[in-house]
Order: C-alpha cells, then structure tokens, then sequence
C-alpha cells in the first residue's frame, strides 16, 4: 500500500470536507465523524513510524514527477514519530473536546481535521515551498481554533498570534526567494546538494536565508525574543484546543531539526551547522526564562503554558549540541513534553471545572469535585512536568543530560536543565497547594464530567507507559537521531544518488 | 532596472514594517499588505527579471522561469486568505474589546 | 526478585486502606490493611538474614533502561539489611500506634496509603544496587513526605512546612542527581558494585570535588544538616506518627544513609573531611544547643534530632573505620529511643491536648507508666549508661580524641564534642523533669489526663526495651547485625573493636562525667538562659525562607515583565528586528552586491512606475490616519505591483494581482465601515524614530538581498517545466500546468488555506455584532454611505457577463494566461459587485446565501481527481489529458488536470463569497442595529 503515506494529509483534508457538507447538520453526527477519523489516523500513523524506524526514507512523488521537479512526501523515522505524536495527542483531545467545548461555536471539527492535515502535512513534505504551504494550513487552522469560543482574552491573544505568524510567514517567503534564487530549487534533498557546493556570495545569501529561517522557525518554536505571544495565546485558548497546540511548537522543533540537520547540517561545507551559534545560546535563555516566568503566572494554564516554553528550550538546547546521542535525547524529550504539557492543559481545565467563577486562577476556593482523583492526576502530571521520577519527565532530563556531559561544555546546560526543574518545582507545587489544599467550602460547583475525567487519564497513562518502556523508545530515537545525522541516505533515497544534482 | 526593481521592494518592506509597527489595528493590515506586496516582488524576481517571455510555449523562444510564477502566485492567494483573516479578526477585536487598538485597550468606544 | 517483592509491596497495599477505610469501625481494618505489606517485607528480609549474617551480598537484577544505565537492580548486603528492618519495623510499629493517635475525623486511608508509598521509597533507596534507581526512590521520598507533612492541609503550617521540606530537599536532589550522573560519567556505569570499587578513578579525575559538593549537598539537605537544617522543625506540623516515622528511621536517615553507602567511594579525602565534620559538627553542637530553649514538646524533638543526625554525620567524616562503625551503631540506637520519644509525646499531645512544657508539668502521678517509658528513652538520648545511647556516644568521645585532621586544632573536636554531649545531657534533663516532675499541670486543654489505650503504648514498650537490652547486653543483642552493617559500609575488613558497658576507667569516660555534670549544672541554671535566649532576636525559619522565595519571585516578575510587556508593537519590533539583524549579520562578508548578469536597461516607463509606487507606498505609511487616503494610495500601490508583474513577463500573475487586489480592497472598505476612518497620532517622538529605524534597516537590507539576488546568473530546475509542460503536462501555459499539475499538491494547500479561512471567519462572524455609530466617543466620524444608485444600475447588467468572462478565462487558463483561480475571482467579484450595490437581501432572493457547500465541493472535486488518479495505480495527483470538441470554444486540449481546476474555481469563489456575503450582512444588520438604536 504505496499510498499509505499520504493518508495522514487526506483523511484529515476529506473528512474536513465531510464536516463542512454536514455544517447544516446534526452535531452528534459531526462528533462521530470526526473522532472516527481522528482514530483511524492512530494504527495509519504508527504503521508509518515502524516504516519509518526501519528506513531508509521512503518517497512519494505526487503527480508522480520524479524529484526535485515534482513534489515529494518523505517518510523517516523522525516524520514518522511526529506523525505518531500529533494523532495520539489528537484523539483525546478531540474526545475532551465532543464534550461541550466543541459546541461554543461553528465548524470546531472541521478546523481541527484541517489542524491535523496541516501538521501532518509539513512534518511529511520533502519540498520547502510545500512546507510553507503546509505550515500556513496549520496556522490558520489554528487561528479559527485559538479564536473558538470567542471572548476578550481570546480575542485580544489570537489577534498578536495571528500578526506576528502573518509576519512570520512574510520572513517565510523571503527566504524562500533567497533559496531559489540562489540555489535555484525547492526540494530540500537537492537543496542539501546545492547548499554542499556553494561558496563565495552564493553560500553568503544562502546564510542569509538559512537565518531568517531560523527567525521563522523560531517564532513557531517559541524562542526567545520571540516566544512572548505564547503564554498569552495558551492559556486563553479553550482547553483541547491547548492540548492540540502542545504539538504546535513542536512543528518548529521539527522544523529545525529538519532543515539544520539536512540542508544546512554537518555536511554543508561552509554552511555547516550555520545555525547552532544562534541557537546555543538562545535555546539555553530560552530554558531559563521559561522556568522563570512560570513562577509569575496567575492561572494554572499560564504556568503551564510557560512550562511549554522551557521545554523548548531544553528541546533546542539539545538539538544545538548536534550529536546523535543529544538527538536521541531530544526526540524522547519531544514526545514526553508534548504529551505531559496536553496532560496538564486538561488538568488545569478539569480543575477549573470544579473551582465555579474561580476557574483555574492560583487563588484559593472551593475544591474540584473528585479533589483526591483530580489531585492525583495533577500529581502525575505535574510530576512528569517537573522530571521527578519515575515519569517519563525524569528519564528524559537524565537522557539529555548524559547526552552532555560538563567534560563536553555541557555544563551550562546541565545546571539551566536542573534549575529550570527547580522552577518548576516551586511553580506546580505552590499552585497544587493553592488549588487542592486551600479549600474555602464554598456549595456551588457544576459537577465534575466523569467522561472529561476519564479522556483526561489516557495521557498521564501515556506518560506512565512512556517511562515503563523507555528503553524502546530511547532506541527508537537513537535510529531517528542515526537518520538524521546521515543525510546522505536521505537525499539518496530522494534523489536517486547523493552524486552530483540530477538535472 | 533591476535597480529599480530593488528600490520598489526595499521600499514596499520598509513601509510595510513602519506601518505594523503602529498601534492600531487598519495601519496594521496594511503593513501586512505591503509587506506582502514585498515579498511576492523579492519571490518574483527570483527567477530574474525578463521582459517579454511570458512563460507561454509557443509564445515565446526563450520563455522566463515559470516556477517562482507560480509560486507567487500561490503565495498571493494565500496571502490574500490571511489578509482577509486578519481583517475581519480585527472587526472582531472592535466589537469584542470596543477599540481598535492592538492590545485592545486605547481610549475610543 | 525478593527484594523487589519487598519494596514493591507497600505501594501495592497502598491501595488498600483507601479501599477498605470509612467510619470509625473501619479504623482497626484500615490498619491491618496496611500493616500488611511490612510483616510480609520483614518475612521476607529475614528469610535472607542467614546469608548476610555469613558475609554474602544478594544482587537481584533486571533491566529497565539499558539505554540509560538505569535498571532494577537490588543490592541487600549488611547495610541495607539493617536499614530494611529498621524501616520495616518501626513502618509496622508506626502503623500500630496511629491505629489508636488518628481520629475517624482524619482521612485515615490517605493516611495509610501515603505512609506505604513513604515506606516504599524508603526501602528503595535502602535496597537499590543501581545509583540512578537510588535517585528515583530518592526523589519519591520527596514528594511522599510532602504528602505527609501536608496531611492536615487545612492548617497553614502544614502546608508551608510541606512546601518548605519539598523545596529543600528538592534542590538537593536536583544537586545529588547531577552528582549522581557525573559518578556514572566517570565509572562509566551507576551499579554500587562498580562505583564501591572505583575510589581511586574518582579520586584522580578533576571533577572529584564538584561531585562531592554535588553528593553531600543531595545529603544535608535530605538529613537536615546545617545550613539546610531549617526544614525540618517546621516539618513537625505533620501528624505525630509521621514525626516519629520521618525523624527517627527514615527520611532524615536517607542522608546518613548515603553517607555510608558511598563512604568507601568518596570518603577519604580531606576534602570529605572538612565538609562533612564541619557540617556535621555545627549541626551537633548548634542543634543540641538550641534544643534546649524549645518549650514545644516536639520542637525540642526535632532540634535534638538535628542534632543527632550531625553527630552521626561528624563520625562519618572523621575517615577513620572505627568512627564509621560508631556511626552505624548511633544510627541504629537513635532510631530506637528517638521513635519512643515522639510515640510518648504524642501520647501526651493526645492526652493533655498540649505539647508546651511550661504547663504541662508533673504528669508522673497522671501517666506513670507513659512517663516512665519516656524517662528510659529520654536517659538513653542523654546517654547514660546501662542504656544504648552511652555506648556508641563512648564510641563517639573516644575516636573525637583521635582525630588528626585539624592538625593543630585537633583539640577543638573532643571539646565541641564534650560540649554536644553536655547539652543532649541538659535538654534530655528538661524533657524529663519539666514534663513529668516539676510542680503540676497549668490549665491543659484536656484535664485530667488519662492513660492511653493499652496497645497505644505496646510500641513505646518495645522499642525502650531494646534502648535497655542493647544498653545491658550490647554484644548479644546488636553485635552481629552491627558487625555486618559495618561491614558492608567499609566495604572491606572491620576495624578491632569491643562493644562492652565497661572499657574501665578512661577519657571517654571522663567525658561523659563531665558532661553529665554539666548538663545538670546548664538545667538547674535553664531561667537565666531563657531570659538570655529572649533577648537575642529569635530567627523564624519559615519567615527567612519566605523571604527567600518572595525574592525569587519577585525577581522571576520583574525579569518577565521586561520582555512579557502585552504590547502587540514590541512583539512585532523583535520579530522584524530580529529578521533584520540576522540579515545585516550575514549579509555583511558580501564581496559584490552586484552580480554578473547584465542588467536590464532603464526606461521612462519603469522609472513613472518606480515612482508611483514609492510615492504610493510612501503615502500609505505617512497618511495611514486618514484612512480612505492611505487606503486609495494602497490600491495605488497595488496596481503597480500589477503592472510590474506584467511588464515582466508574467501574464498570470498580474491578473492574479488586479483580481485579488480589487476584492481585498472592498473587503477594506468594508471593514473601514466598522473602524474609525482617523485616528490621532499614538506614538511619541522616541517610538516612531525606533520604528523608522527598524523599516528603515529591513528596507535596505531586503532590497539589497534582492538585488543581489536579481543580478547573479541563475541555475535553476526550471527548464524542465517548460520542456515537459506541453508533451506530459498537457498546456502550453508553464505556469498553470505547474500550478494544477506538476505542483499541484501546492495549490490544493493553496485552496485548502482559502477554504479553512472563510471557514474561520464565518466563525468569527457569525455572532459578531456590531453597532454602527456616527461618532465614537471623541467625536471621530465613522463611515458609512448606503449603496450608490448608479452602481446598482450598472452592475446587475453586468454580472452574467462578468460570469461568462469567468468561463472564458477558466477555458483558456491551461493554455493562455487565465486559470481556474482568476476565473473564480472574476466571478466573485461580480457576485460582490450585487452586494454591493443592490445590498445583501436582494442577492439572497437570487442565489443561495450558504456557501459552505460550494466551498466543501471545491476541495472534493480537487482531492477525488487527485485520488482519481489511484485508480490507474499511478501517485496522488497523477493527471492525463486529450483533445475534446468544445462548442462555441472549438477544438480544446483538455487535460484531467482540468477537473482539478474545477476545484479550484469553486473553491475561490466559494470563500471569496462567504466572507464577504457574511461581512456584508454584518455591515446590514449593523445598519438596523444603528437604525434601532
């Protein structure tokens, strides 16, 4: 089944289709819909991580115009865990959502399968105008989400998320004609090649590009300077929606890895490793402000939401120490943050559920209902968050840090990566002791969702299994990390031969 | 003429810059329009300036680089997608933080 | 796996209690429900006792992550034989006394089940082979002694001594992991096996101090050792059982424990000496000192308890094997009284409903069988002899007066160590005679006070009896066991010692005389040394440490609100900035701006161009207040991207530009209906020179890239379009057949973004209202004419010829400029145009005012000829074509690519329409709104 690789982009696309047939008709109808696709994306998705563990890259020429001409998808072992990532992270967030959020306005379902056939989209495309095309069907999929439910908050966050990815995209093009006008092509495997033999002005204007990509990448990363939208924008959003987001910022972690690995990786000649002077150093402030920040958020999500951006540091931090062993570390990083993150966006919106007015602001008041369930769950999660063990959040720091010991400069990393926890330790305990130990009885509490409760436990599960097998999916991004540091096989299996540019 | 050319872009980003800088929500937009207008340009030529070529087989002997044609072109639909978004979202901000400010406070109701 | 078996137990049966608990009968079943997993764990220890009393070491061993060096690997050699039946034991004797301390007020299956997991941890850390696995247990100790602090979560205490605890022995364990892993980094595996034997690797690398620091700092702070000593008075608002289990034989002996099972690896160097005695000496003096002055019955526990855990410490790092084999044999001795001794308090708490000396007096005639459990306990933590706390203190005094390690100041460890004792000695006095003798009781919560129920006390009983026969017959009784744990700590052979209540007549002995004297001397004087302590400012722990995370916040706001300023401006000056300075950055090294490639030659027409735009765009940016002017000059500028997109030989793109710029104009217009049509300048003089200089420097330097660019031969795959488009791709116009065919993928993203737009601004729209005023509230005037008759008359006639112009264009597009998406637009404007002039209900009467399904019919029909192309077992998108008779149109190449086309035609017009059909019928109902109004 040579097509399975494009599912991941179809069945969302079709299904959004279906949706928008159905706009007129029953809800329920849409609901089943829409969690029947977002299920058959699991078993399709991980077939294609096995295929993709397994190597090496496996093409599809669409329109069957052979590389670099045509556009290609690409599965790796790296596209294949992203893939596998974004639809288990997927199907519970929409189950939370078929239970009311869904309802707070028009076409939610529609625009989260169009959310998932743009992710899926650029983490499968070999092409990097493609990647560009796939990126803006995310982000504006992802602007009719932020924006569902509607409100002040929303409003006001959606509006700088909306400018600055609309600037964002505008850098996107700008590089885009700085790559083709100089290298004078658009698949990134034949880009690799083109990159190797520039020199001169022409590997001069291709640095260019290659930063201001970096500026793009690092906006959909949350990097510092330009992660300030994103505490704002995650925790207004409604709370599956946030969920989904958890893989959002992952897309620019994608993204770098990607491109900075393949095109302008340790092979690119005089661009090698053009990006990690810039990242290095940004990724680590990154790590500290975002500890930092989480102890200064007024809600639950907040912190949460700042949380994100730490782990993206820590992500990137471990993507500039470009080793194969810090990859492998970065990948298992990768799915744990994402799915740890999702689990404490539901959490905090459980919580919230409970608390009446009070919502999930840090301020005492009458507990949530099931106060010993919920607070169990919020101890797991937060407990992952934080990297206490034995959650999958542990195995992951000691993976990054042995990856970087201090006798290769991985000292500043290690005390960041180890104060950062610190924070949020400070930060997750300080807020349970406030939600769940400072209870003003107050009667009035709607009643707590046994259904939100019960999609709500699959991710702590995750996490759990995350941990118990550790070790397969260490392997497992140890391969991914193998890939990655090999381009060669990579524009090989694109291109026919890593020899010289087919044209 | 590619001098010219240049000076058009230079220009378009530099204005398009000054005006999303602004505080208000129209000024904005049209930053983002011409900022747009810049980068569809620096993407256009790309593929070098050539008059008179049109990428037409049998229009031409030796037609311009159609590629980055069409890649504009896609860019300017999609652009053109974000732009309205971007439009009607700052209708919404109106009506939801009464004020066209960027940060949704600012004097007017 | 036995003793995986052991540790695992309890977090198993701590399901249990929770299971079985509700109402007061239950308490009893709750217990024994816990008590469980204890009994069966010291069955199965002491099935392994026979083999660790002949000197073996069992190492059970299974993988978990071998990828980490982090597996299940259990390690029962002397030492941590010792510590499971210390944890074991007084687990179950805990367990047995809160049966009678906790109330069916207190949730006692929470209770019981954190206890397990605490009991859990505890013998992880006791029990593991593997280092890493030793930090996992580590850090769940943490967090389930945060849980039972917190117990009584209602009382602020608890909570902040709760946080407190976690906070401190958090960092710790943070310091103690990276310890951890520079150990493995250098041993090159984290099995205790290995690391015991790599003393002289550790010793030679350059990181041997780092990692000390790193290790001991893991230590203190789990053993409440000075400075990090703060955390565990206030981590006495735990139920009293907690206490007893957490002070005595647990949580602060993780540390000491450590201390010892990394002793034949670390200790040794004076390094280790001066850290550890240092800390440990303090500790012991400063503790024992300020013991005193506690009136709160636990509080003089808990300094006692510091300072006991510094003289187990102290011995430790004095490097000498008959210290350590002290050490040992003090922990063994003070978990024994220091547990009885917290059990009797609570008994008291519990029955006199008070815990302050200065009123609970003369409770000997009241409980005299509690009292005198108490006074055994409370001689042996004094260490008198005939009681265990005087032998390994003998221990203590003797190897004090050997160390060498100071050198000349040698002299100053017997003294503090005389001076320690003399305190322990002074407090113990107090804890006796103040709470059971002197005078009687003043006005207690609960008078007179009972004994409690018999099986309360039956742990009491039990462990003062050891105090007794380990003090009376210290050879029978702990010889073996001590002999091996010993053992097990030097990790080689044990040092010559005796253990005897008599050594005969000595300094030791001298020294335990002399502070016996003295500590009588200090009590009998205690009033003058209180109304001293008053004096002197008390230092509240909980406060200071307040203080500390008040300024770590307060730092945290202070850093974010620098960079987090909410202002959509700012964001936007670091993204751009940011673009910018990378560009200048690696723009810089270029040799020549200008390439090879012969330039274009200049005309006048270019250069009126140039200058419209410039002027236009120029406009736009200065004028942007007067919005209808910047809006006109936009267009303006618009048009000459047009014209510019023409001129250079590219036909589709200009009617691309036209077509779009004309509806993204109306959709302006539209919304400057909603907006305030002026506004008054919002940015100072310093703000706008920033902005200009930020524009200024991404104009050059993107129109520098772009010349650049402009000016270098190219090299690109493009000839291969242009060589393929008419024989394989079916239309001589390269630019269509690449956007429906070669990348076709492209555009079906393309339309899919135009779809999921409408889709999300209908969204936006659909309960969107907005009022319609004259004026805002400064008297700015808003736009809003009616529809303009002339427009209405012009355009209906208009419209099916624009649609036919539609058609015309989607036909040729495949082989001359055109395509499916201008003809969409083309269409859709002309259906705006009604709108627009005839007004949103008229339309609606004539044509269907839901678009979603011609939108959702677009994308259909572009995916199905996509998928189509599955059928002929070819890729995704895979197209054909042939030549068709058309009528009216003649003969027409036409390429399944066509059908695709389609797609997009209906999709264009389907977004275009419902975004600005839904704007339009904002703009009416904002109108009947206003009108209402």
């Amino acid at each position: 089944m040579e097509h399975l690789i494009i599912l991941p982009v179809l069945l969302p696309l079709f299904t959004g289709v279906a949706l928008l047939l159905l706009a007129r008709g029953s809800r329920s109808l849409r609901r089943w819909v829409s969690v029947l696709a977002a299920t058959v994306l699991v078993p399709i998705t991980l077939a294609l991580l096995l295929q993709g563990l397994e190597g090496p890259a496996r093409v599809y020429a669409l329109g069957g115009w052979s590389p670099p001409f045509g556009i290609v998808l690409v599965l790796d072992g790296l596209a294949g865990v992203m893939l596998a990532l974004t639809a288990v992270l997927a199907l519970p967030a929409l189950l939370y959502a078929c239970r009311g959020d869904d309802a707070r306005g028009p076409n939610f379902h529609a625009l989260f399968q169009f959310q998932l056939m743009g992710l899926n989209g650029a983490f499968l495309t070999g092409d990097i105008f493609n990647l560009f095309v796939f990126f803006e069907v995310l982000l504006i999929a992802s602007y009719g989400l932020l924006l569902h439910g509607g409100g002040s908050r929303r409003t006001r966050a959606g509006l700088h998320y909306v400018v600055l990815n609309l600037v964002g995209s505008s850098l996107f093009l700008l590089a885009l004609g700085l790559l083709y006008g100089t290298a004078g092509t658009l698949n990134m495997a034949d880009l690799a090649l083109a990159v190797r033999e520039a020199s001169g002005d022409e590997a001069v204007l291709l640095r260019a590009a290659a930063l201001v990509l970096l500026v793009v990448f690092g906006l959909k990363a949350a990097l510092l300077p330009l992660y300030f939208w994103l505490p704002a924008a995650y925790s207004a959003a409604s709370a599956p929606v946030a969920a989904l987001f958890a893989v959002m910022t992952k897309v620019g972690v994608y993204a770098i890895l990607r491109v900075y690995s393949l095109i302008f990786g340790a092979q690119a000649g005089e661009l090698a490793h053009v990006a990690i002077p810039w990242l290095w150093p940004v990724a680590l402030a990154t790590l500290l402000l975002g500890g930092l920040g989480a102890l200064t958020a007024l809600r639950l999500s907040a912190t949460v939401a700042w949380l994100v951006i730490m782990s993206v540091g820590t992500l990137l931090a471990g993507v500039s120490l470009a080793t194969a062993a810090a990859t492998a570390a970065v990948i298992y990083y990768l799915v744990h943050s994402t799915l740890a993150v999702a689990a404490l966006f539901l959490i905090a919106d459980l919580v919230a559920h409970g608390r009446g007015d009070k919502g999930d602001r840090l301020t005492a008041g009458s507990p949530p209902h099931h106060r010993m369930m919920v607070g169990a769950l919020y101890l797991l999660g937060a407990m992952a968050l934080v990297g206490l063990p034995p959650l999958s959040g542990f195995v992951g720091k000691v993976a990054l840090m042995q990856a970087a010991p201090p006798a290769a400069g991985g000292g500043a990393f290690w005390v960041l990566l180890l104060l950062g926890g610190f924070f949020a330790l400070i930060a997750l305990s300080r807020a349970g002791s406030t939600l769940f130990w400072r209870p003003q009885h107050q009667p009035s509490n709607e009643p707590m969702d046994p259904l939100r409760l019960g999609v709500t436990l699959i991710l702590p599960a995750l996490m759990v299994a995350l941990s118990a097998w550790a070790d397969t999916v260490l392997r497992a991004g140890e391969r991914v990390a193998a890939q990655l540091h090999a381009p060669d096989r990579y524009i090989e299996a694109v291109l026919g031969s890593a020899e010289g540019r087919t044209k | 003429m590619e001098l010219l050319l240049a000076v058009m872009i230079g220009t378009l980003t530099a204005t398009g810059v000054y005006l999303l800088l602004r505080a208000r929500t129209f000024p904005v937009v049209m930053g983002l329009t011409l900022l747009g207008y810049a980068v569809n340009l620096f993407l256009f030529v790309s593929g070098r300036l050539v008059v008179g070529e049109p990428p037409v087989i049998g229009a031409s002997e030796n037609p311009s680089d159609p590629l980055p044609q069409a890649l504009v072109l896609t860019a300017i639909v999609i652009g053109f997608g974000m732009i309205a978004f971007v439009v009607v979202l700052a209708l919404r901000a109106r009506g939801e933080l009464h004020s066209d400010h960027v940060d949704g406070h600012g004097e007017d109701h | 796996m036995t003793l995986a078996a052991i540790i695992f137990l309890p977090f198993v049966c701590a399901l249990l209690p929770p299971l079985v608990a509700g109402g007061a009968r239950r308490r009893g079943l709750c217990a024994w429900s816990a008590a469980l997993a204890p009994v069966a764990g010291l069955v199965l220890l002491l099935g392994h006792a026979e083999a660790v009393f002949n000197g073996q070491v069992l190492i059970q061993h299974r993988d978990w992550i071998p990828a980490l060096g982090l597996n299940l690997a259990f390690r029962l050699d002397g030492l941590s034989f010792l510590f499971t039946f210390l944890v074991l034991g007084i687990g179950l004797l805990v367990i047995l006394y809160a049966r009678y301390y906790l109330s069916e007020k207190d949730s006692n299956g929470r209770f019981y089940a954190q206890l397990l997991l605490f009991m859990g941890a505890m013998l992880g850390i006791v029990l593991a082979e593997n280092l890493l696995l030793l930090m996992v247990f580590w850090e769940l100790t943490s967090i389930s002694s945060f849980l039972l602090i917190g117990f009584w979560n209602h009382d602020t205490n608890a909570r902040k001594g709760a946080r407190m605890a976690l906070t401190v022995t958090g960092l710790g364990g943070l310091a103690l992991l990276a310890g951890v892993l520079l150990i493995g980094d250098i041993v090159g595996s984290f099995a205790l096996t290995e690391v015991l034997g790599a003393r002289e690797q550790l010793f030679a690398h350059e990181l041997y101090p780092v990692l000390l620091v790193l290790v001991l700092a893991g230590v203190f702070t789990k053993s409440a050792q000075f400075p990090f000593h703060f955390w565990l008075p206030h981590a006495m608002a735990a139920p009293t059982p907690v206490s007893a289990y957490l002070h005595s034989a647990t949580m602060v002996k993780a540390g000491v424990f450590l201390l010892a099972r990394l002793y034949p690896a670390l200790a040794g160097s004076q390094l280790w000496f001066e850290l550890v005695v240092g800390a440990g000496m303090i500790t012991f003096l400063g503790g024992a000192f300020l013991a005193l002055f506690k009136h709160d019955l636990k509080g003089l526990l808990a300094w006692s308890t510091i300072s006991h855990l510094g003289l187990i410490t102290l011995l430790f790092g004095l490097n000498s094997p008959l210290a350590a084999v002290a050490g040992v044999f003090h922990i063994i001795n003070h978990a024994t009284f220091k547990a009885s001794l917290f059990m009797a308090a609570g008994i008291i708490d519990h029955e006199t409903g008070s815990r302050d000396m200065r009123r609970i007096n003369g409770l000997w005639r009241y409980l005299p069988h509690t009292a005198a459990l108490a006074m055994v306990a409370s001689l042996a933590m004094a260490g008198v002899p005939l009681l265990n706390g005087f032998l390994s203190k003998e221990m203590f005094f003797s190897e004090a007066l050997q160390t060498g390690g100071l050198g000349s100041f040698s002299w100053i460890v017997p003294l503090f160590a005389t001076l320690g004792g003399l305190f322990s000695v002074a407090y113990s006095v107090r804890f006796i005679h103040d709470v059971f003798f002197n005078g009687e009781p003043i006005n207690l919560p609960r008078f007179p006070p009972h004994e409690p129920p018999r099986y309360m006390k039956v742990p009491v009983e039990i462990l003062v009896g050891l105090c007794l026969l380990v003090g009376v017959l210290p050879g029978v009784i702990v010889g073996p066991v001590l002999a091996v744990a010993a053992g097990a700590t030097l990790g080689g052979t044990l040092p010559e010692y005796h253990l005897a209540v008599w050594h005969g007549l000595n300094l030791p002995l001298l020294m335990s005389l002399v502070a016996m004297a003295g500590g009588l001397t200090v009590y009998a004087f205690r009033y003058r040394l209180y109304a001293i302590q008053n004096r002197w400012p008390t230092i509240n722990a909980n406060l200071l440490f307040e203080r500390w995370i008040q300024r770590l916040l307060l730092l945290a706001e202070h850093v974010t609100q620098r960079l987090q300023t909410g202002s959509l401006q700012a964001y936007v000056a670091w993204l751009v900035g940011s673009a910018a300075v990378v560009l200048v950055f690696a723009l810089w090294p270029l040799q020549a701006w200008q390439g090879e490639r012969t330039l274009l030659p200049v005309d006048g027409i270019a250069l009126v161009a140039t200058a419209m735009l410039v002027v236009g765009a120029l406009g736009t940016a200065l004028f942007h207040r007067w919005r209808l002017v910047a809006l006109l000059l936009l267009s303006v500028v618009g048009l000459v991207v047009a014209l510019v997109f023409a001129r250079f030989s590219a036909p589709d793109l200009a009617l691309t530009q036209l077509s779009v710029e004309v509806v993204t104009i109306l959709l302006l217009m539209l919304a400057m209906y909603f907006l305030p049509t002026r506004s008054r300048p919002d940015s100072g003089f310093w703000r706008r020179s920033r902005d200009l200089s930020i524009a200024g420097l991404s104009g050059l330097t993107v129109g520098g890239a772009a010349f650049a660019v402009m000016t270098r031969v190219p090299d690109t795959i493009s000839d291969f379009f242009l060589e393929r488009s008419v024989p394989q791709g079916g239309g001589s116009n390269v630019v269509n057949v690449i956007l429906v065919d070669f990348r076709g993928f492209d555009t079906l993203g393309e339309i899919t973004v135009l779809a999921i737009g409408a889709v999300g601004i209908y969204a936006l729209l659909h309960d969107l209202r907005l009022p319609l005023a004259r004026f805002d509230s400064d008297g700015r005037p808003w736009a809003g004419d009616a529809h303009p008759i002339i427009l209405t008359t012009i355009s209906r006639p208009l419209l099916p010829l624009a649609l036919l112009v539609a058609v015309y264009i989607f036909l040729r597009g495949h082989n001359m400029p055109g395509g499916g998406f201008i003809a969409g637009l083309v269409a859709s404007v002309a259906l705006v145009l009604q709108y627009l002039a005839s007004g949103v209900h008229w339309v609606h009467q004539r044509v269907p005012g839901d678009y979603h399904p011609v939108l959702a019919l677009g994308l259909l029909a572009a995916g199905v000829t996509g998928v189509a192309s599955w059928y002929f077992g070819a890729p995704f998108l895979t197209s054909t074509h042939g030549y068709v008779h058309w009528p009216l149109v003649g003969k027409v190449h036409l390429a399944s690519a066509i059908a695709f086309d389609v797609g997009v035609f209906l999709t264009v017009v389907g977004a275009t329409l419902l975004i600005l059909a839904n704007l339009g019928k904002l703009t009416a109902e904002g109108k009947r709104i206003r009108e209402g109004a």
